[in-house]
């Protein structure tokens, strides 16, 4: 029987769960590394040599030299690792949550300081269907 | 005997964290989130808590994915604050109170709540941010504090409902510790927010509100909403409330509120924040 996932409908979301997991686990083993000032300097100092020294795949590294924020999702990143790497780049949470949900930092702040994203229409993926 | 007197929710947001370590707290953004928590630092000052019980998660910081303990009891003697990124937050080192954190352990293991025991553990935002909302900027933090760290990261998260009752065994094993203490126990996170992808941003202030409401006065109720329902009505990271039902579970189901704080935004995230008293016995 496959893993019940009543969280499948939800839009706009990953939600990290043990398939999730399994997928980024040397994507996330890496963002973790940059925690610690000694990481970020080795990074900074040859970011591709220094992801050849984790199993990560060709796309995840991609992704990481790319900064594509969203595609490090896809591929089993979890924000709190990849914040990691945002921080490494002097990038907010906030900053990056404007990126993700493809909104300018102004728009996203202005959003924000105006409640929020609203909950009606962004609880089903039924409700985004035919937006852009 | 020691005894639990009161119950605090808070969000932990680390932008609050940062706020007060840049001073910041009085620019138009940040006053109103800093003003709600004016009577909470008078409240614990009143209070003075000895020991505070510190229900919070870690943020892949301590607890990288190699290893993920759906319940964490801090047993050392003290919890350095960690670097995330940004350098550790210059806040003091947070002190343990060894002796009862072991009768802790023993307690809720025996009531068959299987904890996993951490003697060395850096400790994040999740747990120096609710502190400094409550004490400010001390020297030295003014109470001991035994940290429990929950999984909320890799999901499944802990029922609301385990988490409810593993704060009831939280109290039984305080309550039979012979010490004279008075014992604090905050719940952390939240409230609605999610961190990540496109959805990011979401608030759901009437849920929240909602939340809060039964924090008071159903916490049988609230111990019951589905992980799904955090998930698509506070955004993926608002699953952080659950830790809010341990704290909610050791106390009174009867309790008195003596303040509540919500405000958006701080950050991406809902701030709230309440207070609960048992009442004197
Ligand atoms: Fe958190």
């Amino acid at each position: 029987m496959a893993t019940k996932k009543d969280y499948d409908d939800i839009p706009g979301t990953y939600v990290f769960d043990a398939d999730m997991s399994r997928k980024g686990y040397h994507l996330n083993m890496f963002c973790i590394t940059l925690r610690l000032a000694t990481g970020r300097e080795a990074f900074k100092a040859d970011e591709s040599g220094y992801l050849d020294g984790f199993p990560m795949t060709p796309a995840q590294k991609q992704a990481v030299l790319d900064r594509d924020w969203n595609e490090m999702l896809r591929l089993g990143g979890n924000i709190y690792y990849t914040s990691k790497l945002g921080a490494c780049d002097g990038i907010t949470f906030q900053a990056l949550a404007a990126m993700m949900s493809g909104s300018t930092q102004e728009e996203y702040r202005a959003m924000m300081l105006a409640g929020g994203r609203p909950i009606e229409g962004n609880r089903y993926k039924s409700e985004w269907e035919g937006k852009e | 005997m020691a005894r639990i007197t009161a119950g605090v929710g808070v969000s932990h947001v680390p932008a609050i964290g940062v706020a007060m370590d840049t001073g910041i707290t009085d620019q138009p953004y940040w006053k109103p989130v800093f003003d709600g928590f004016k009577k909470s630092r008078e409240w614990i000052k009143e209070n003075n808590p000895d020991v505070v019980f510190l229900v919070y998660n870690d943020h892949c910081t301590a607890f990288s994915a190699e290893m993920i303990p759906t319940f964490a009891l801090g047993c050392a003697a003290e919890f350095q604050p960690a670097d995330e990124g940004w350098g550790p937050r210059p806040v003091p080192v947070v002190k343990g109170h060894q002796k009862l954190a072991s009768h802790i352990a023993q307690s809720v293991i025996l009531d068959e709540f299987d904890l996993t025991i951490m003697n060395k553990m850096e400790v994040d935002h999740g747990l120096t941010v609710p502190l400094s909302v409550m004490y400010d900027q001390p020297e030295e933090w003014p109470c001991l504090v035994i940290p429990l760290c929950v999984n909320v990261v890799q999901y499944p998260a802990p029922t609301g409902n385990r988490c409810y009752n593993l704060g009831k065994a939280i109290r039984r094993a305080i309550e039979s510790y012979d010490e004279d203490l008075n014992v604090v126990i905050f719940g952390t996170g939240g409230m609605s927010h999610q961190l990540q992808f496109e959805r990011a941003g979401l608030i759901n202030p009437k849920w929240d509100k909602e939340f809060l409401d039964m924090m008071t006065s159903d916490p049988v109720k609230a111990s019951q909403i589905p992980h799904v329902e955090y998930l698509r009505e506070a955004g993926s990271e608002g699953i952080e409330l659950v830790m809010w039902h341990v704290m909610r579970g050791a106390l009174d189901e009867d309790v008195v509120e003596v303040h509540r704080h919500y405000h958006v935004p701080a950050s991406n995230t809902a701030v709230g924040h309440i207070i609960l008293e048992n009442r004197p016995k």
